[in-house]
């Protein structure tokens, strides 16, 4: 672990630009915190605190001397993977040949900084859906190779965090180029560094960083701790899966369709929710053909439509395939829940339903184990 | 559709401002290009020629509001092969259906100097109310490049691609933070139909409504929600009495602040 007083990750974002890497990070705009390209360090979001609720988010300048004392804001890092709208495949044809101009995806080197442990943990799981199936999408590779990770570990979670009981943060452990927590070294504000590749050891090889001490390893960990005991939402993922899926025709699913207002701002914002949809368009002339993907929403109902209608014709079936899927049954599909706990479904959904609430209820009328039954 | 015919294309006017008809002519070097492949064959706003009927295609802009509005309407459905209406006042009376929260004659008494010679109806309604509607293009005005997807889709004979969910997932694939969220502006994307692109959140604004109700809008849900934060019933009644205060969810939700003011 290494010391970079925090002057100097002004000289990371500028290594990184000089290495032909589009730098994106946090950025406060019209009152929101958002990833953004950043021109450099001076553009990044800094000494902000956010105020994150149901249905409510606001920033104000932070009174402390911290830099990171704010959590990601609006978009998770979801769409410079996973694009709103890629081009699939573009096809010509005439009355004698028939062509496949589909340009090659490319996608330029990014470096993402200022990524959280949730975040972090989100991409894991966007790897496992889009790289590890029996099919790796091509999108979603050429974005994701090549990228590098510069976490940050949290020490001020928004109200709406609940990483700790999904076991995702709020430090990150894994699957980050260089992780970096924010202390107070010698006197003087600093960063204590994790290398978490081999790709971050070499940038740490051309960064004014001396070896970290035994008290500033101490005072990461209290940085984190104390997030961690910050940290007001909870669930419990295990009984949470086994309540789902025992509570098909629970009479909650009802309260939650006149509470939820289909508007799919939840499965959008979620930095795991990756379903789409197809568009095919045509030019004018109908010579050329393109598939387009979009996002798309289990709460919109074309998004489940077949021969004779949608599948999902309820409120009530539509909430319950979005809570279902990510709290019970993604666990069989993924082998862990499709929730990291970032808050964001809470905090940016328009009616202020607060899932974490939603899943007490579930939770409660959960059937018991058989260990339980035992005791 | 690749045969040497050049289906005929007719534009109609009814109780509208022309706003959707010039989304057609806005559309320039299109224009151009849909004229390659479309006759335009009635079309007062663009050209004086006149092509005798029937259509292939009919595009109907404004909303029904007098008695020879009615015959009209039947003699172009009967005229027109396909018949797609145009705007919020084709496809949910317009402006004009404020008309059917108030009685018309009080209006009609105080407007003009000679009522005997006004013949009106009650209410403003939708063409779809008066005969077969075979697609419905919305917006206040519509969308351009909505109106040249369903002039491309016909003509390829493929589904045109025009969503019916709400604003809020344009808004989200834009990445546009939520207006109601972080800044507590009253919006109606919840339930309100795409189509614009997601124009006034982008701008900081809540959504008017242009488009009329979504596929499943749940308009008692975001009232709950407006009144949290500190919207009046009345507001209320004048954000869903707008372009579409016809269309049924909006009326209905409407009427519902009216009793509540009461
Ligand atoms: S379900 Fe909600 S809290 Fe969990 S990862 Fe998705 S947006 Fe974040
Ligand atoms: S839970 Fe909230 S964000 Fe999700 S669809 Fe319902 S109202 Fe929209
Ligand atoms: S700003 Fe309006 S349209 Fe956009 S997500 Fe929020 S409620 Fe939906």
């Amino acid at each position: 672990m290494y010391i970079l007083e925090r002057e100097y990750l002004a000289a990371l974002a500028t290594l990184l630009l000089g290495r032909g890497y589009e730098l994106i990070g946090p950025k406060l705009a019209g009152g929101v915190i958002t990833y953004a390209p950043l021109a450099g360090i001076e553009e990044m979001a800094r000494k902000i605190r956010d105020a994150q609720g149901p249905g409510h988010y606001r920033s104000s300048p932070g009174e402390e001397d911290v830099w990171f004392s704010y959590v990601p804001g609006a978009a998770s890092l979801k769409p410079w993977f996973n694009p709103p709208k890629c081009l699939v495949c573009r096809m010509r044809g005439s009355a004698d040949e028939f062509l496949n101009e589909t340009p090659p995806v490319t996608a330029p080197k990014r470096a993402f900084i200022g990524v959280r442990a949730c975040e972090v943990a989100a991409l894991r799981m966007q790897d496992k859906i889009f790289l590890e199936g029996p099919y790796a999408d091509p999108e979603y590779r050429a974005r994701r190779e090549g990228a590098l990770i510069l976490a940050v570990n949290c020490s001020h979670p928004a109200e709406t965090c609940f990483c700790a009981s999904m076991q995702t943060g709020p430090k990150a452990t894994t699957g980050f180029d260089l992780a970096l927590t924010e202390i107070s070294a010698k006197g003087k504000p600093a960063f204590l560094i994790e290398k978490g590749s081999d790709a971050g050891g070499e940038l740490l090889g051309e960064l004014p960083v001396r070896m970290a001490t035994a008290k500033d390893k101490e005072a990461a960990i209290l940085v984190s701790e104390r997030a961690a005991q910050q940290i007001t939402r909870e669930i419990n993922p295990e009984r949470a899966a086994r309540g789902l899926a025992a509570g098909l025709e629970h009479p909650h699913w009802a309260t939650l369709e006149s509470r939820c207002m289909n508007c799919a701002n939840c499965t959008l914002v979620c930095p795991t929710c990756f379903c789409s949809t197809m568009e095919d368009s045509t030019s004018l002339s109908g010579d050329t053909a393109e598939r387009w993907r979009l996002w798309d929403s289990c709460f919109v109902s074309e998004f489940t439509y077949i021969h004779g209608g949608s599948i999902r014709k309820s409120g009530a079936s539509r909430y319950r395939q979005w809570l279902g899927h990510k709290f019970s049954h993604w666990h069989k599909q993924f082998g862990a829940s499709g929730c990291v706990g970032c808050g964001r479904c809470i905090a940016w959904c328009p009616a202020g339903i607060d899932i974490t609430r939603e899943l007490a209820v579930f939770e409660a009328s959960a059937p018991a184990t058989a260990r339980e039954t035992v005791r | 559709m690749k045969s040497g015919h050049k289906p005929k294309l007719a534009v109609w006017k009814f109780a509208s401002c022309d706003g959707c008809q010039l989304s057609l002519l806005d559309c320039e070097e299109e224009l151009l290009a849909v004229a390659g492949h479309i006759e335009l064959a009635y079309f007062p706003e663009a050209t004086r020629a006149e092509i005798r009927g029937p259509y292939d295609i009919s595009l109907v802009e404004g909303s029904i509001t007098t008695p020879h509005d009615q015959h009209r309407i039947q003699k172009i459905r009967r005229q027109s092969r396909l018949l797609i209406a145009i705007g919020a006042c084709a496809t949910s009376g317009g402006i004009q259906a404020l008309r059917s929260f108030a009685r018309v004659e009080d209006y009609v008494r105080v407007v003009y100097a000679h009522p005997e010679y006004i013949s009106t109806l009650e209410r403003s309604t939708a063409i779809a109310k008066h005969v077969q509607v075979d697609f419905e293009l919305r917006g206040c005005p519509i969308d351009k490049y909505q109106l040249l997807e369903v002039l491309n889709a016909y003509l390829n004979g493929r589904k045109p691609n025009i969503p019916t969910y709400c604003v809020c997932v344009e808004c989200k694939r834009r990445g546009t933070p939520c207006v109601m969220v972080s800044r507590g502006e009253a919006c109606l994307g919840p339930v309100t139909q795409a189509g614009c692109g997601a124009l006034c959140p982008a701008y900081a604004r809540g959504c008017f409504g242009c488009f009329g109700p979504m596929e499943n809008p749940h308009t008692e849900a975001l009232s709950e929600r407006l009144k949290a934060l500190g919207v009046s019933e009345g507001d209320m009644i004048r954000l869903f009495r707008s372009f579409n205060a016809g269309a049924e969810a909006f009326r209905k939700e409407s009427k519902a602040h009216v009793r509540i003011e009461k």
